[in-house]
């Protein structure tokens, strides 16, 4: 079975037909070869695969495509208008936040939805926000500053 | 780990919600928010020919309710939405206190109160949360509405009142009689992990003593427990540390839970104290500031 | 100087804008999926398996079963031998018996890996469930089953490690004290999980396997060797950008081996991306060991004796010993210690097969002596930094020989360092006064605080050598070839620093490519914080050449011997207006006129080679210190300070560096406090996703403090050392002496790694 959807990714609409149980994860990485949003686990807990659906951070993996029908998702290809690095991946990469860098993408889509909602005033703070993303190589203090840096 | 075929279905209304269930039954499964659903489908731990994804039936079912006694929280609202109404944190705060330790931000902005509380997971926050509440739950299928109140409602592990045709709607819970504080505490293992136990608790003082005290443990049996001899033990009590550490005690004596690879059984009943401690120190802290 | 200097990364644009190019993002066009199918059980016979089902499935193009491919069931040989080990074959695909639960027996192709995942459902296989092995000691239980029918033993291999007679020492030693330890399984981890995608150029003959391996050109000798294709036929690219290795993916596996072959008996490219359940059951682990150790000492702390008796989880197959060899030789650690000696059972298990993972081998060897020295300075009552520092080598003792062998085959030596520097710094940076005092303070008050002090040296920067080629592009660009592989450590970057510096031309000018065996046909791989200490000087030596061809091209060209070379150009006498430019050489040296004489002594083909080959290992070190607060009523542990000395020799990029440690650090901090890869007695995982295992986050890592010491090693050109693993190694030895110690006043025993909180709780003596 599928369903027909239309979906904007990064202010593009895309009208596509979609397998029933095609996650918006695979959607995003195999129809619209957007590959910036990774798959790390498939079970909702390493967000690697965060992206913003209606402007809040939810995982990719952990939803349908057929669930995306209307909805506007930001993925990270969407950072760096103009080709320019903003200033979250600014900071990530000024603060060696990144190693190998298959988490990078989702832990920036969860920064930007968090700084959206206001400064982040701590490091206690941005070890919150960060909390729901996990990176296996960089042992957060780089990714910590980063999230101060861009919010002061 | 891609989930086993299913046929998806988004009804637009409640009743055609309702409809498909009462046609599909056992065959089908709710899809609310799908932080729990999703992650044992793509698992393929479990396996349904039918998702019915009630995401589309209204927009009015994505509010909380407030009136002069009751809050209501329909069946989409989702638990960011409800951790963040300053209204409802101001007429019943456990839940913004409880749904801050329900995993991560990205999960809550997905994850509904209601698919929380109808997955009914023993170790999840949102069970024992309104089990300290006078919470009601309403059911609806085709053949009707009915409401189950929250002792009958969990039933065993992942298991609730309701039928396979039936889904639930709202819960409703009777905003708390002046001078009641509330107090949730869990222990993780890591942030945002299911808790390896937790304490809900909500106290009513009246001149000064507790006049009405509820406690629920989360992880330590197949549903939420109350833990009514701590309960019975605080109330008339002016909540002092010691009648704090002799509820603990007591609720540690009355959960019987199993051991598993995180936590042996004796380890359980002792965070329950301690746990029991520690919410009804938070809620004598408050107490004083009324 | 580029070298020493904390620059941003190369890498980083591409990843920060999603645009990494990691296996799974590659155009692979038609690419079919593969799905494994696993065993469910940790030991059983295949008595029979049913594939026609799944074979008629929608989108199904091939199933194959292990007997369907009897031709590649050839053993995936184990890494480090000895002459005295018991192996048993680690097939491909096994067509007759398994040995853990994950074990791959068929394979399903289908157009994608939804459908691939539906077939594997209808695959009937017909087991013969047998007696599982889940621990060294039921392995060594007597009467103990078998983790393979037909042996008579479980046990691997034993060997010994002597130096003196410790035996003898033991009994003449004024105190002796002994204690059993146990580090548990944890996994590597890496984000990005394994994946191997391969397809055949029947015009070339010549396979091209895409492999998120660590070691593309070891996978490619076992592939030519299983095949029995030539090397040259057999294309292996590790991707650019590979999502960490952290060890288990310097392994070789059976599907880089069934996947690659698949697609050329299809004649179709084949991809299959590993997926997390997949991972947790068949990506190697590592740690679990039972150390009995016992030390002998005088009055004053020092160590006269050292005896160890090393139980080693194998798992179900030898995939080296590289492991338990490596323990063996860490314990002494960085004390002197007269009389050594150390026993290793390495065990069969019906579980996932151990190899190296982040610290191979040196954290379970650090737990157990650090352990011991806590309790020496408890049971003299001396200040346990006190004891660590009465006994620590001297920095005017190296190269200091142990007495006992090191994996690399090598006298175990070692080569530089100032490790009572390490110590003292690390007290320093802890403030080890006030934080006792803090203690006493916190203890008085009903709360339990305590300090951990860990210190260790790692044997890093293994041969047997690693190489780089440096060619100077048509386009008159330096691009530097490297066999080793990159999965986040920066390599584009670091090696591009390395380059610059001994060329004499701008970074700017000069890229790295990494991983690709049809690039340069020898190397080794990132294994073992190899790749700085032997990488390294190939790529400063390459450079060295390198510039000494550009140099005399450009003399010849300009007729002067009086040439510099600064930015991309070579200057005669310093005057811009005589110079030529690296496309310039490049134009006459390496493209030439067809058919033309080429000018006088212009030498054609302006490329350099160098392999580095070192003599030994060289000893990274570091010290370790922790304040922590325990829970005793949770078993919850709460870091309040953490710090880190670390002297890895000289730093190429600093910035890259202190992201090694603290990221070996955090995975330190997993094995200190929460992951734990628990089987039940049957052999059944029972922590299989991401929620009954937990990796740490931001929340968990608490703040560090870092500070380094640059002791050069005296075995390299470039005087460095590895870094990617020492943040990992002393962390769980550090945390636990502190819980120890926080729980002194209620008796409580530290003897497992991870200190989960139930470990906690249940080391705390309760009256019944």
């Amino acid at each position: 079975m599928s369903v027909r959807i239309a979906v904007t990714v990064n202010s593009k609409s895309y009208h596509e037909t979609v397998d029933d149980r095609y996650t918006l994860a695979d959607f995003l990485r195999e129809r619209l070869r957007l590959t910036g949003t990774h798959l790390g686990c498939e079970h909702g807990v390493c967000g690697a695969c965060t992206v913003i659906v209606d402007g809040a951070s939810v995982r990719s993996c952990l939803m349908l495509a057929a669930q995306a029908d209307g909805a506007s998702v930001e993925t990270v290809e969407s950072l760096a208008a103009g080709g320019d690095l903003n200033p979250v991946q600014r900071a990530f990469k000024e603060n060696h936040a990144l190693q190998c860098g298959f988490c990078t993408s989702g832990f920036l889509m969860s920064v930007t939805a968090a700084l959206r909602e206001g400064p982040v005033r701590s490091a206690d703070e941005a070890r919150e926000v960060l909390s729901g993303n996990i990176c296996r190589c960089t042992g957060y203090r780089g990714m910590v500053q980063a999230v101060l840096d861009v919010s002061s | 780990m891609k989930p086993a075929p299913f046929v998806y279905h988004a009804p637009r209304s409640l009743e055609e919600a309702l409809s498909l269930l009462a046609d599909l039954g056992d065959d089908a499964k709710i899809l609310a928010g799908g932080q729990s659903l999703m992650p044992i489908l793509n698992f393929r731990l479990t396996r349904f020919d039918h998702l019915i994804d009630i995401n589309r039936i209204g927009d009015w079912y994505g509010a909380p309710r407030l009136d002069s006694s009751t809050v209501t929280i329909p069946t989409l609202v989702r638990q960011r939405t409800a951790e963040r109404d300053p209204a409802l944190a101001s007429a019943v705060p456990i839940f913004q206190q409880a749904l801050r330790q329900v995993a991560h931000p990205q999960i809550r902005n997905r994850g509904t109160i209601c698919g929380s509380l109808a997955h009914a997971d023993p170790a999840a926050e949102l069970p024992s949360v309104v089990s300290v509440l006078d919470s009601t739950f309403t059911v609806a299928s085709s053949r009707g509405k009915r409401t189950v109140d929250v002792a009958d409602f969990f039933q065993f592990h992942l298991t609730t009142a309701l039928e396979p045709d039936e889904m639930l709607t709202e819960v409703t819970v009777r905003k708390p009689p002046p001078g009641t504080v509330m107090a949730f505490h869990e222990f993780a293992t890591r942030k945002g992990d299911f808790a390896l136990a937790a304490v809900a608790a909500s106290v009513t003082f009246t001149d000064g003593k507790v006049s009405a005290c509820r406690l629920a443990a989360a992880g330590v049996a197949p549903t939420p427990q109350r833990l009514t001899a701590a309960e019975n033990l605080v109330t008339g009590s002016s909540l002092t540390s010691s009648a704090c550490s002799a509820a603990g005690e007591t609720a540690s004596g009355e959960v019987d839970p199993t051991s598993d690879i995180h936590a042996t059984a004796d380890h359980r009943r002792k965070l329950v104290d301690a746990l029991v401690q520690r919410a009804l120190g938070d809620a004598a802290r408050q107490g004083e500031d009324l | 100087m580029m070298i020493g200097a904390g620059i941003t990364r190369r890498e980083d644009d591409r990843l920060l804008t999603g645009h990494g190019r990691y296996l799974d993002d590659l155009d692979i066009p038609d690419a079919l999926a593969a799905a494994f199918l696993r065993s469910p059980h940790a030991h059983a016979r295949i008595n029979g398996m049913d594939l026609s089902a799944a074979r008629s499935a929608p989108g199904v193009v091939a199933v194959y079963s292990g007997a369907d491919l009897m031709e590649i069931q050839k053993p995936l040989a184990p890494k480090v031998l000895h002459p005295d080990l018991v192996d048993f074959p680690r097939l491909p695909m096994p067509p007759s018996e398994v040995h853990y639960v994950g074990e791959p027996v068929a394979i399903v192709i289908a157009e994608n890996r939804y459908l691939a995942e539906d077939a594997l459902e209808l695959i009937d296989v017909d087991y013969e469930i047998l007696p599982a092995i889940a621990s060294t000691a039921a392995a060594l239980a007597p009467d103990a089953p078998m983790a393979h029918s037909g042996a008579t033993s479980n046990v691997a291999v034993r060997l010994v490690q002597r130096s003196g007679n410790a035996e003898k020492a033991l009994d003449e030693a004024p105190h002796r004290l002994s204690e059993e330890f146990f580090v548990m399984r944890g996994g590597g981890h890496s984000m990005e999980p394994r994946a191997v995608a391969a397809r055949f150029e029947p015009s070339l003959g010549q396979v091209t396997i895409w492999d998120t391996t660590q070691s593309p050109h070891y996978a490619r000798q076992q592939l030519s060797v299983i095949y029995g294709m030539a090397e040259d036929d057999i294309r292996v690219v590790a991707p650019p950008d590979v999502g960490g290795g952290f060890g288990p993916k310097a392994q070789f596996y059976g599907e880089e081996v069934v996947v690659p072959w698949v697609a050329m008996k299809l004649g179709r490219t084949v991809k299959w991306v590993e997926d997390r359940q997949e991972n947790f059951v068949s990506a190697m682990m590592e740690r679990s060991q039972t150390h009995r150790i016992e030390v002998g000492f005088d009055s004053s702390g020092k160590l006269l004796a050292l005896r160890d008796f090393v139980e080693h989880d194998q798992g179900a197959y030898c995939a080296g010993l590289q492991v338990p060899s490596i323990t063996t030789a860490t314990v002494p650690g960085p004390y002197r210690v007269p009389d050594i000696q150390i026993e290793l059972v390495a065990c069969y298990t019906n579980m996932v097969p151990t190899s190296s993972v982040r610290g191979a081998g040196r954290p379970q060897a650090v737990f157990a002596m650090e352990r011991m020295m806590d309790r020496i300075a408890e049971y003299l009552d001396l200040d346990p930094a006190e004891v660590r520092a009465r006994n620590l080598i001297q920095a005017d003792e190296f190269p200091y020989r142990v007495g006992i062998m090191f994996r690399d085959g090598s006298p175990l030596t070692y080569d530089s360092g100032n490790f009572p520097a390490l110590l003292s710094g690390a007290l320093e940076r802890i403030d080890y006064s006030a934080a006792r005092e803090f203690q006493a303070q916190a203890r008085a008050s009903g709360r339990y605080v305590g300090i951990g002090l860990a210190v260790y040296v790692e044997g890093c920067g293994l041969g047997p050598y690693e190489g780089a080629k440096i060619r100077l592009t048509n386009r008159g660009k330096l691009l530097v070839t490297l066999a080793a592989a990159a999965q986040g450590q920066g390599y584009e970057t670091v090696y591009a620093q390395i380059a610059a510096d001994a060329t004499g031309v701008d970074m700017e000018h000069i890229s790295v490519v990494t991983g690709d065996t049809s690039r340069i046909p020898f190397g080794q791989g990132t294994f073992a914080s190899r790749i700085t200490a032997t990488c390294g000087p190939a790529v400063h030596d390459a450079g060295l050449r390198m510039r000494e061809r550009l140099l005399d091209t450009a003399s010849r060209i300009l007729g002067s011997d009086a040439v510099t070379l600064s930015g991309d150009r070579v200057s005669m006498d310093g005057d811009p207006e005589k110079s030529v430019s690296l496309s310039d050489i490049a134009r006459i040296a390496n493209i030439g006129k067809h058919g033309i004489t080429l000018p006088e002594g212009i030498k054609p083909g302006i490329e350099t080679m160098s392999y580095f080959a070192p003599s030994r290992a060289a000893y990274a070190s570091g010290a370790h210190a922790a304040l922590v607060e325990v829970d005793p009523l949770t078993g919850g542990v709460q870091v309040l300070k953490y710090v880190i000395g670390h002297d890895c020799g000289n730093v190429i990029n600093p910035l890259l560096v202190d992201g090694q440690v603290l990221g070996g650090f955090a995975h330190g901090i997993g094995n200190a406090l929460y992951e734990d890869t628990a089987y039940d007695a049957q052999g059944q995982p029972q922590t299989a996703s991401y929620l009954d295992y937990p990796l740490v986050s931001a929340v968990e890592v608490p703040p560090v403090s870092l500070f380094h010491l640059h002791t050069p090693s005296p075995l390299n050109p470039l005087g460095v050392k590895g870094a990617g693993e020492g943040g990992t190694i002393p962390a769980p030895a550090a945390i636990a002496g502190a819980i120890e110690d926080a729980l002194r006043p209620l008796r409580a025993r530290i003897t497992h790694a991870p200190t989960t909180p139930a470990r906690v709780f249940a080391a705390i003596p309760r009256e019944s």
